[in-house]
């Protein structure tokens, strides 16, 4: 240790470190400086830019003696009292530049060095300054827009009421552009025992461990070594009634590479210098099932005794007759089209920390679904759900794999043996290993038309790579047969839906749950379909739209709200102008060559024919404070916002009269889970209930009519009706337990219908729907695939914020072109930021977001999800303009610069 | 655990001969490596050693210090010769990794796809190598051998990376081909240099490719088939096929395949050939 000195965000500090650690890691831990984010401890993210002597480094890449000296600037420090970075924290927030907030930091710290060096910069300097800095929520088309408006004349902020429909700021956006927020690894206290998982370096592998406790008592500092015997409860989790089959340490046998196989805890300084290789364990390695092929072959080891042919399970949804229909058909068209792993590249890795008293276990930690984390730890536990609390912190992007537990249940183990705090950050090598990938997929489909352009036959099958456990793999294999002939009318369809486990990541949920993989497919097609009729692509797609009335493929049909038809209309002015745009470009040009294409989707929100259940609770103190217990996990994309702004249209106060309460399972119910686009809709739905009921109790207390408006002062409230004003002095009322003198707590649960053996009912209340356009050029000699802008409507019901919806949309495009152009986790090959790809700040062009209301009867205020549609057209969009600008028809992705060189070759041929 | 930061190159090289330390110089490929692994007990600092940083000319050519970042490098006030240089600079990870990465740091960790390589190639760099035994000066080229392999000696520091003069009008270019905008890892790069004659024409050319062998290499067939031709325009036509490319062998990655690199290679230098036959013009 070293006694270090440096000027941190203008106050002198010392600090007793070591100076080889990393400069991130001192400032977090031994200087509080916490609002420095860790996504990778490799300079690939930039999470952690800080300034050293105003130039921005990152911290994980500094050695602390380095800074000896020398002055340090922080998001934080900079924030509270930069102008520069003030005015970016405001431009920050106003342009919704913050989603989740764990890149912000290093986002905003690299714009200030920039507008300190070039005051008004454009978008291309932006671009070049903030190039280093991952985002994965936003599309960064937001953070470009900031930092320019920032550098620019100062302008007053408009105002904004906050009702329905209006683009607040998000609520909880001041701690983020401050470096206020605490996120997963920002909550334990310095000093705490850290914990470190033994993972298996094998796709499959027998192990045996050597002598557990001399290995503990030999080495000072290490005070506990977990393994299977420690699991009090039951050793095995999952997110589906009866496939729970991933155990927290496994028994007999690792089944992928990153299987946990035990853990061990000790003091920060005895695990700084710990050495995994170290640990007492022999493995012994196994031939893997890598592939769905390898894993059905006849022979292959089965990875759980239960599933038959390593077949997880399947879905199934028949309409009509799908044969006659393709052998009547006048064009049938027909491909196999291939995705590997996709990885959901949050740049938070999981992180969090427990504790346990008084008999119960706490975790605080990084979540999308606190309710499930409870039930799920309770059982492994083994220990009743009161004893179990879950304190969820900010997410610093989920996108479907925090709905798993990922370091949950060791922490929570851990606490428990050792009776003192514990806590762990998953490396992210770590966090890409171990964690739920998107499921590769490889489907097979035709589709028939008449010579009219009437869809005549869909026979879809499609296998999913479950990897080594089910996750919400049977959810996958469900969604995709209910979704994969599109929005679109399809009489005669057959979609086959199979997971197979392999010794791969388990894969899971990931925006869209299959939807995405499957939408290629389909869109593809759909413009084969059309060059083969040799009709207009736009024109194919609204002959075969679906309407109101009309059935979907499960035999569902909506008398309302169906909102596809506006979407795609809505992208005709820009279809017809960019199609003539490209075709003036392509007759001047040989080398690149730009082409325009278009995908629709649609995607049903909440969970598929099972009960999905929302509850909010508010209540009022005798003090006049309004507070909504909101428990709806706000991951970036705005919950926290716009279930306040529901909930106080329906109890008719402004916005900024509430107080929001987190999720913690002790404080709130539960809001059910971040996914399957549910949120703005079913606790949508929830909270204007609990607004409107406690509207109505107030209401009864002052005898006063519907209409009544109600005003809230100090202990009192004001309603105010035709008849005059009454007064409620809150001081008169009685408190309940929990300090509320009017209280109200709402459910909503989406009404649905079973699925019969042919997939037959009504598997969503609500479907919300897309379609995007992009222009792509496309370098036909290197196979480069520029994306040069989108257009992407999205019939969302109502905007119960635009702002927050153009940050989905935005956001969605993004992790869709990179699903679409770069993206493919490979095993043991590109497990961090630098192999594995996602885009950049350079690599988002412009989006044009357009905003289609098609009211929903369901909806609260009419509003539909929006989470997973925003990525669903993307790719098939970007695979459709690589086709119209080149002829390549690509199959597979991610198409990277050698497939689609390939594929342009091919096409010449 | 320490960290020895000492402010001369002797004193570094007395410490090294003491014990073997793992060397920092900015750190952008120290760190990463050891992600999610313990760190050494100690390690040996260079950033504060002032003779190791920045740019000088003697009457033999330029002198850049070992540990000059990538920064510096595309500040610095260069001939045009080093434009191939000072763009590779830029291309380099991102501006927290410039401001950090040195060039002598991105010799020594010796990746196929450093993209400082090329451009050094066609300047005929020379490494030179300070122990306390002396100094030794080695040609780019035979100081690196291989994937993470170099010629440096134990108790061996990079101090400069030594450029002899060229002629005012050479001129240079570089092209990067990668997946992404930024932060990204070259697929492959080119660097090209030109030296005219007083008729217009070529009468020196260095082309050299990266991530597409082993380490990166110079191409002479392409080189012997742009000398003597006339520079503008239709330099950028100069035929030469296939066989040119065959001191490469590239692999197939997670970035591209071994195929389509041989392609787009040939096209990398066609273009950068094309920027040059540009400069030229303009």
């Amino acid at each position: 240790m070293d006694r270090l000195t440096f000027t941190l965000n203008g106050n002198p500090v010392a600090v007793s470190a070591r100076p080889v650690e990393r400069l991130s890691r001192v400032l977090r831990e031994d200087c509080g400086a916490r609002d420095v984010k860790v996504g990778c401890d490799a300079g690939d993210c930039g999470a952690c830019t800080v300034l050293v002597d105003g130039a921005p480094a990152c911290a994980c890449l500094t050695p602390a003696g380095r800074v000896e000296g020398r002055r340090v600037e922080t998001q934080a420090g900079l924030a509270a009292s930069d102008p520069v970075a003030r005015r970016l924290a405001e431009a920050f927030l106003a342009h919704g530049a913050a989603q989740c907030g764990i890149c912000t930091p290093g986002m905003m710290v690299a714009a200030t060095a920039l507008l300190r060096a070039i005051p008004a910069p454009d978008e291309a300097q932006v671009s070049d300054a903030l190039g280093g800095v991952l985002c994965r929520c936003t599309g960064y088309r937001k953070i470009i827009d900031a930092v320019v408006a920032a550098g620019g004349p100062a302008r007053p902020a408009p105002f904004v009421s906050g009702a329905v429909g209006t683009p607040l700021p998000r609520l909880d956006g001041a701690a983020k552009v401050e470096g206020r927020e605490a996120f997963g690894d920002d909550v334990a206290p310095a000093g705490t025992l850290e914990l470190r998982v033994i993972r298996s370096p094998f796709a499959r592998a027998g192990f045996t461990f050597g002598d557990l406790d001399g290995f503990v008592a030999a080495h000072p500092g290490i005070v506990a070594v977990l393994t299977a015997r420690d699991v009090p409860g039951k050793n095995a989790f999952g997110v589906i009634p009866g496939f729970e089959d991933q155990p927290v340490f496994a028994e007999a046998e690792a089944l992928f590479r990153g299987d946990a196989v035990a853990a061990v805890v000790g003091t920060p300084e005895a695990m700084a210098t710990f050495h995994p290789e170290r640990f007492p364990v022999r493995w012994e390695e196994r031939a893997p099932a890598l592939t769905p092929g390898e894993a059905k072959a006849e022979g292959s080891a089965l990875l759980h005794t239960n599933r038959a042919g390593n077949v997880m399970t399947g879905g199934r949804v028949c309409r009509g007759d799908a044969d006659a229909a393709l052998s009547r058909a006048d064009v049938v068209v027909e491909g196999r089209f291939r995705s590997g792993f996709v990885e959901h590249a949050y740049i938070e890795p999981e992180a969090g920390y427990a504790v346990a008293r008084d008999g119960r276990v706490e975790v605080h930690a990084c979540t999308q679904a606190p309710v499930m984390d409870q039930e799920a730890l309770a059982k492994i536990l083994g220990l009743p759900m009161d004893r179990v609390r879950i304190v969820p912190t900010a997410v610093g992007g989920g996108f479907g794999s925090k709905l798993d537990l990922s370091m949950q249940p060791f922490l929570a183990i851990a606490a428990l043996k050792t009776g003192q705090p514990v806590r762990i950050t998953y490396s992210r090598g770590e966090s890409m290993a171990s964690t739920t990938k998107r499921h590769p997929s490889d489907i097979r489909l035709r589709i028939g038309a008449s010579k009219d352009g009437r869809i005549s036959g869909f026979d879809f099958f499609g296998t999913f790579n479950t990897g080594a456990y089910a996750s919400w793999g049977p959810t996958v294999a469900n969604r995709v047969p209910v979704h994969a002939s599109g929005p679109y009318r399809v009489a005669d369809y057959r979609a086959i839906s199979e997971g197979i486990y392999t010794n791969n990541p388990p894969a899971g949920a990931f925006r869209g749950f299959g939807v995405p993989q499957s939408a290629i497919a389909q869109e593809v097609l759909f413009d084969e379909l059309a060059e083969r009729l040799g009709l207009d692509p736009l024109e194919f797609r609204l002959r075969n739209v679906l309407e109101n009335g009309t059935p979907t493929v499960c035999g569902q049909v909506f008398a309302q709200g169906v909102g596809i038809g506006a979407c795609l209309r809505a992208l005709r002015p820009a279809w017809d102008r960019e199609r003539a745009e490209t075709a003036r470009f392509n007759a001047a040009n040989e080398v690149l060559k730009r082409g325009v294409g278009l995908a629709a989707g649609w995607y049903g929100c909440g969970n598929t024919s099972l009960p999905n259940p929302s509850t909010i609770k508010a209540g009022i103190r005798a003090d006049g404070r309004i507070l909504l217990h909101q428990g709806a996990m706000d991951i970036g994309q705005g919950a926290n916002t716009v279930i306040a702004q529901i909930f106080a249209e329906a109890l008719g106060v402004p916005v900024g009269a509430l107080h929001l309460v987190g999720p913690d399972t002790d404080v709130t119910p539960d809001a059910g889970k971040t996914s399957a686009s549910r949120q703005t809709f079913v606790s949508g739905n929830a909270a204007r209930l609990s607004g409107l009921a406690l509207r109505a109790e107030i209401l009864r207390h002052a005898n006063a009519g519907e209409d009544a408006e109600l005003t809230f002062g100090p202990g009192v409230i004001e309603v105010r009706g035709p008849a005059g004003t009454h007064r409620i002095d809150l001081a008169t009322l009685a408190p309940d337990a929990e300090g509320y003198v009017l209280t109200a707590r709402e459910t909503y649960d989406p009404p649905t219908k079973p699925l019969d053996a042919n997939g037959q009912g009504e598997p969503y209340a609500q479907f919300g729907y897309a379609a995007h356009l992009v222009v792509v050029e496309v370098d036909t000699a290197l196979g480069l695939v520029r994306p040069l802008g989108f257009t992407a409507a999205h019939d969302v019901g109502r905007a119960i914020n635009p702002l927050l919806v153009a940050g989905q949309v935005e956001g969605g495009i993004a992790q869709g072109l990179g699903m679409a152009l770069m993206e493919e986790y490979i095993p043991g090959r590109t497990e961090n930021l630098h192999d594995y790809l996602i885009p950049t700040i350079g690599d988002v062009p412009p989006v044009e977001t357009i905003i289609v209301e098609e009211a929903d009867a369901h909806g609260p205020f009419g509003a539909k999800g929006l989470g997973e549609h925003v990525l669903i057209p993307t790719a098939p969009a970007i695979l459709n303009a690589i086709r119209h600008a080149t002829g390549a028809r690509i199959r597979q992705v991610p198409a990277t610069p050698d497939r689609v060189l390939a594929a342009i070759r091919e096409a010449r041929e | 655990m320490t960290l020895s930061r000492p402010g001369t190159l002797a004193d570094a090289l007395r410490l090294l001969a003491e014990q073997p330390l793992p060397v920092i110089a900015g750190g952008t490929d120290f760190y990463p490596a050891r992600q999610g692994r313990p760190l050494p007990e100690a390690a040996l600092d260079l950033s504060g050693i002032e003779g190791l940083r920045g740019i000088a000319r003697d009457a033999a050519g330029w002198r850049i210090g070992a540990a000059t970042t990538w920064t510096e490098i595309a500040e610095a006030d260069l001939p045009p010769a080093f434009d191939a240089l000072r763009a590779a600079a830029r291309e380099v990870g991102s501006i927290q990794i410039q401001n950090a990465g040195t060039i002598a740091g991105n010799l020594c960790n010796a990746s196929p796809a450093a993209d400082g390589v090329p451009p050094l190639l066609t300047l005929d760099a020379v490494v030179e190598c300070a122990s306390l035994a002396g100094v030794r000066r080695l040609a780019l080229s035979d100081f690196l051998l291989g994937p993470r392999k170099t010629a440096l000696l134990p108790g061996e520091l990079v101090s400069a990376i030594l450029v002899p003069d060229l002629p005012a009008d050479a001129r240079a270019a570089f092209r990067k081909l990668g997946s992404r905008r930024y932060l990204v890892i070259s697929i492959a790069m080119v660097a090209v240099l030109i030296v005219p004659d007083a008729r217009g024409r070529v009468a020196a050319a260095r082309v050299a490719v990266g991530a597409t062998a082993p380490v990166a290499r110079r191409l002479p067939a392409v080189e012997a088939a742009l000398v003597g031709r006339p520079l503008a325009p239709a330099l950028a036509a100069t035929p030469f096929g296939d066989a040119a490319l065959a001191p490469l062998a590239p692999i197939d990655d997670v970035r591209a395949s071994a195929a389509y690199r041989q392609v787009a290679v040939l096209e990398l230098v066609r273009r950068a050939i094309a920027d040059l036959a540009g400069a030229f013009d303009g």
